[in-house]
């Protein structure tokens, strides 16, 4: 730094420099905190409507009418960590359930929210995060390609597992030209999905919005 | 007296952070797949470079050498945060597009480099337009290597650029060669290198015919003495 001056006595000593320090740390502090405060609300609000932006792509509106992000299900699964499912209802029945499963791509996790009706048929799966390819890839996005709304309409009784496979591993669907890591990431992500609801069919879809129905659900299990 | 038109020149051309500094170049390369991508980096960093070195420009007669590091690192954080925060609130449509590259920004050592090698000099009004237009400079980086690499490795110019800018600039995108299988090299971290390998060869060979051309009048017989 350019001084005509000289330093002044005081800015020489070390405990200038450390509480220079300790006071920027405190203002950016305070500044996040401030900046925390002033957005947590909005972020949250957000980050509600884009999830409820993306169940309504995989739960047509007609096939509920309650609110989706309400009372969502919290099932334990084997291995003790527990999945979130978002159940649409209709006149008391549920008639949908949309959860997320967890694909490995060529450049990690791809995370598909998978929207099935009450026979476990797809209603519509959505690609929301991942970090594949761009341009080869990320053709399992919506916005970039129509692919993923091939999966709509099959269920795991109508195609079986063989048939849930991209076309190179014998299957139905298509990869991409240069990329079949990614689209094989998301078929046997919504597979596994697939499985997991044929599993766990009689507690999502059973279980109405009456706690007495769930204490009858428990007492049935136990007897 | 500030040297505004100076501080145009050296931000777009002369000094340019991508093809004279070579700074930031993980960003870089990371991000130009495709023209769009790049476009939407380079303004978020501009953004962060204007604020951030009206703020180190604020605070530069404060900082004492020995910990200026630690404080421009603290303080770039801290802007970097909350324009990631405010953008996730209030700018929530653009943030799902870009909101990828602003963590990305930190890491970036161009905004440090200017902080301390012009912000921390500097009155607040020169280290805001110096921010400005390194930061444009970064963009335009950003954007040539982007559409260099898209034209080469897909076919497509500005893809999805309504995505980033809204639907009226729809227009922007375009399909330069249709049916075009694509060059996969180009999209890949690699053809970020070759690209960028060739771009800067083109700048030094433009540079290098300019000023032959200004050494040519040189030796005509009308030519101003030069003084000294």
């Amino acid at each position: 730094m350019h001084k005509t001056n000289p330093e002044p006595e005081y800015r020489k000593r070390l405990g200038y420099s450390a509480a220079l320090l300790g006071g920027f740390a405190m203002l950016a502090g305070a500044a996040l905190t401030l900046g925390h405060v002033q957005t947590r609300d909005d972020i949250a609000a957000r980050l509600a409507e884009d999830r409820k932006a993306s169940l309504s792509q995989v739960i047509p509106a007609a096939l509920h009418d309650n609110d989706l992000l309400q009372a969502p299900l919290a099932l334990a699964l084997d291995g003790a960590e527990s999945k979130t499912f978002f159940r649409a209802t209709r006149g008391g029945a549920v008639s949908a359930v949309a959860f997320e499963m967890i694909g490995q791509g060529y450049g990690g996790a791809v995370v598909v929210l998978l929207g099935l009706d009450r026979d476990g048929k797809v209603l519509g799966a959505r690609v929301i995060a991942h970090n594949e390819t761009p341009g080869l890839g990320d053709k399992i996005e919506v916005k970039k390609d129509r692919w993923i709304t091939t999966l709509e309409g099959h269920s795991l009784a109508e195609l079986g597992h063989d048939g849930w496979q991209v076309k190179k591993d014998g299957g139905q669907f298509d990869q991409f030209t240069g990329a079949t890591i990614t689209p094989r990431a998301v078929i046997t992500a919504v597979r596994n999905g697939l499985d997991l609801f044929a599993t766990h069919r009689e507690e999502l879809l059973a279980m109405s919005t009456k706690d007495e129905n769930k204490d009858k659900m428990n007492k049935k299990k136990q007897d | 007296m500030t040297d505004y038109k100076r501080i145009v020149r050296d931000g777009l051309w002369d000094n340019n952070v991508v093809f004279a500094q070579m700074l930031a170049l993980c960003p870089l390369l990371a991000v130009t797949g495709t023209a769009t991508n790049g476009l939407g980096m380079g303004l978020a960093t501009t953004a962060v470079m204007v604020v951030s070195g009206m703020v180190i420009a604020l605070f530069r007669s404060m900082v004492t050498p020995e910990v200026r590091i630690p404080v421009f690192v603290l303080l770039i954080a801290a802007i970097v945060t909350l324009v990631d925060m405010m953008m996730n609130a209030w700018l929530h449509e653009l943030y799902k597009v870009l909101g990828l590259f602003i963590p990305l920004i930190v890491t970036n050592c161009a905004i440090l480099g200017r902080a301390e090698s012009f912000a921390s000099k500097n009155p607040v009004m020169a280290s805001a337009a110096d921010g400005l237009f390194m930061g444009l400079g970064f963009t335009l980086g950003l954007v040539v290597l982007g559409a260099v690499r898209e034209v080469i490795g897909s076919g497509t110019l500005f893809a999805n650029a309504a995505l980033l800018l809204g639907e009226p600039f729809h227009f922007m995108e375009l399909t330069l060669l249709p049916g075009y299988d694509g060059f996969l090299l180009m999209i890949l971290p690699p053809g970020g290198f070759l690209v960028l390998g060739f771009l800067l060869a083109g700048k030094r060979l433009l540079d290098a015919r300019r000023s032959r051309v200004a050494v040519q009048p040189e030796p005509a017989p009308d030519a101003e003495p030069v003084a000294g």
